[in-house]
């Protein structure tokens, strides 16, 4: 019995003597320089500065760009939020048309990957079993790193055929927004599926063991506590999801259509799922894609397409922080 | 105290394991209605796993098994055809930490009989002040049921767990060192609450406060823990049933020479 514990005090009675030693070899307890701690800490603020400075950098260039656009006189903001065509060479710079595509393969990007993705990340944090999430988990993130490119052409070569082959060839172009949105909804998936799951699984299981003492089921465990309480953390997912889909170039540019529609009056062609429609990301590397010289109406018009895209994606970014912000829920 | 009827639970040669480990092993064990009964005894010697097994709670563990008979009103909670959910139901359950859902305190109390089917704000208002009463907890929010669950004290959320489990009229309530993450004051307001609920429900607690045994309960069992050295070195742990007696006489004149040294302090 003895002989442990007095080992024990033994050697915590050396450790402190040591400490002690070590700490009288330093003379003073006044401030001393740590050069090596002062560089590191200056080397993280340049990391941090750098990254705030490129934001800059992308929203001036961005921002003048699009001022000589709108300064060019051949285009006014009244226009450029209502006419129904964008047509550069026409000088018709009508942004709508290129929104309304966006919004058309978002939408439908967003019918495949919220449910879905909310679908399987209810699977795998709650009904998975360890081995089965432990495979399937880290397939969803592959599936996350195909390239886009590939997710075009699976659009142009598997979803259109097979849109074409349900609803007719009449009724579906060769290029169309559905096509486009839906495969972009795969893509977009394990994304909405991870961040949901693990929203999901942050969710303490003594919630869920307090729903059970209470006589609940598992699905109403999961359905009146556990989505709740994982919400903030769900919908930061779809915002994300969405700023993907509204972001995502080259899946609508090889599958959606190379030109954008028009919105309203005669041969109105937007808001169609199976019809042809250029988005903005689209319209942008097509064209910035052919030979286009600098200064040209054509040039600055993309940075104002460019601009009205930051500003999309920066409104869902502010919106996800403050709901996340506003519904955390703290457990201790 | 063995007539049919007085007692809400009958225990026969129960076995727990966890996968292959096993936890507790024979307990057998009587416990009364309307009596407060207390499981006492060293950390890990199995006395959550046994509370756990009297609502099925272990079916939530993935490996955890349940063998012998754990009989409720007579019933085998463990036959093929009983439904975890409805024992649930009517065996309520009160954890060491509080865990109040984050909704209000309004809703927390109101989880329950909504799971029952039960709608109408009017007869909601009414349970959730009669358990939010029977928990003390009223006077403290009754003019702020709508904030969080959250934002009350630990001593508070506990009370609210208890007011949320009485809600759904359970006949015996489980507590898992309830008052365990509380201070002293909360403690004896749990305390309190307890001798009051006796009096409806039927509560089995694990304590790892033997004074706290003492003060609330009316029978004890007291948990310990055996080691068999296996080949290979491997120590084998589990725990049993020492003993099990009324409080008073457990604590004032233990049969065994274990338990007598477990309320002396001398281990665990
Ligand atoms: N979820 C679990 N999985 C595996 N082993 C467990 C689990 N819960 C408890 N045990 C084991 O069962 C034994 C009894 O634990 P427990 O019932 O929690 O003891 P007590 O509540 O008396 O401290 C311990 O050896 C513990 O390691
Ligand atoms: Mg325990």
């Amino acid at each position: 019995m003895s002989t442990p514990s007095e080992a024990g005090t033994m050697s915590a009675r050396s450790t402190a003597v040591d400490m002690r030693a070590r700490r009288e070899a330093r003379t003073t307890i006044f401030r001393r320089p740590r050069p090596g701690e002062t560089v590191i800490q200056l080397f993280l603020l340049f990391c941090g500065v750098l990254s705030i400075f490129t934001t800059l950098g992308i929203l001036y260039v961005l921002g003048s760009e699009a001022l000589l656009f709108f300064g060019s006189g051949l285009v006014d903001l009244g226009e450029f939020f209502t006419a129904p065509v964008w047509q550069p060479q026409a000088e018709q710079f009508g942004i709508m048309p290129l929104v309304s595509a966006t919004l058309m393969t978002t939408l439908f990007s967003m019918i495949v990957a919220i449910p879905l993705g909310l679908g399987a990340a209810i699977y795998l944090a709650e009904y998975a079993k360890p081995q089965t999430r432990a495979t399937l988990k880290p397939i969803l993130e592959i599936l996350a790193g195909i390239p886009t490119v590939v997710y075009g052409y699976f659009a142009l070569t598997f979803m259109t055929p097979l849109l074409r082959g349900i609803f007719g060839q009449n009724t579906v172009s060769i290029y169309n927004v559905a096509s486009a949105g839906l495969v972009m909804g795969i893509m977009i998936l394990p994304t909405i599926a991870s961040m949901s799951e693990d929203a999901l699984s942050a969710v303490p299981r003594s919630l869920r063991e307090a729903s059970f003492g209470l006589g609940s089921t598992k699905l109403e465990a999961i359905l009146k506590v556990v989505l709740p309480a994982g919400l903030s953390g769900i919908i930061a997912a779809f915002i994300v999801g969405i700023s993907r889909a509204v972001g995502e170039t080259m899946i609508v540019a090889l599958a959606a259509g190379a030109g954008p529609c028009k919105l309203y009056g005669e041969n109105a062609s937007c808001f169609q799922p199976f019809g042809a429609a250029e988005t903005m990301t689209g319209h942008i590397v097509r064209i910035s894609g052919g030979d286009l010289s600098y200064n040209s109406i054509d040039y600055n018009s993309l940075f104002a397409i460019g601009l009205t895209l930051f500003i999309f994606t920066l409104v869902l970014n502010l919106i996800s922080r403050w709901i996340t912000n506003r519904f955390r829920e703290v457990y201790q | 105290m063995t007539e049919n009827g007085a007692h809400a639970f009958e225990l026969q040669g129960v076995n727990i394991y966890y996968g292959s480990k096993m936890a507790v092993n024979d307990v057998n064990l009587m416990i009364p209605r309307q009596k407060i009964t207390a499981f006492i005894g060293p950390s890990g010697c199995g006395k959550s796993t046994v509370l756990r097994s009297l609502n099925r709670m272990n079916d939530l563990i993935p490996g955890a098994r349940v063998q012998g008979g754990v009989f409720f009103g007579g019933q085998d909670l463990y036959a093929e055809n009983v439904d975890p959910v409805e024992v649930r139901r009517r065996i309520g359950m009160v954890f060491q930490k509080p865990n109040p859902f984050p909704k209000s305190i309004y809703d927390n109390v109101a989880y329950g009989p909504r799971l029952l089917g039960v709608r109408g704000k009017a007869v909601l208002d009414e349970i959730v002040e009669r358990s939010l009463k029977g928990a003390f907890l009223w006077d403290e929010v009754r003019g702020d049921l709508k904030k969080s669950g959250l934002a009350l004290s630990g001593g508070q959320q506990q009370r609210l767990c208890i007011a949320r489990t009485i809600a759904v009229e359970p006949e015996v309530i489980l507590m898992d060192e309830p008052a365990s993450a509380l201070d002293p004051i909360a403690t004896q307001a749990i305390e309190e609450l307890m001798k009051v609920l006796v009096q409806q429900f039927t509560i089995v607690i694990v304590t790892h406060n033997m004074q706290q045994a003492q003060r609330v309960s009316d029978y004890t069992a007291f948990y310990s823990i055996r080691k068999k050295e296996e080949q290979g070195g491997v120590e084998n742990r589990w725990g049993i049933l020492a003993e099990y007696a009324p409080t008073e006489r457990l604590f004032t004149n233990p049969a065994s020479e274990e338990t007598e040294r477990y309320i002396r302090g001398e281990f665990g």
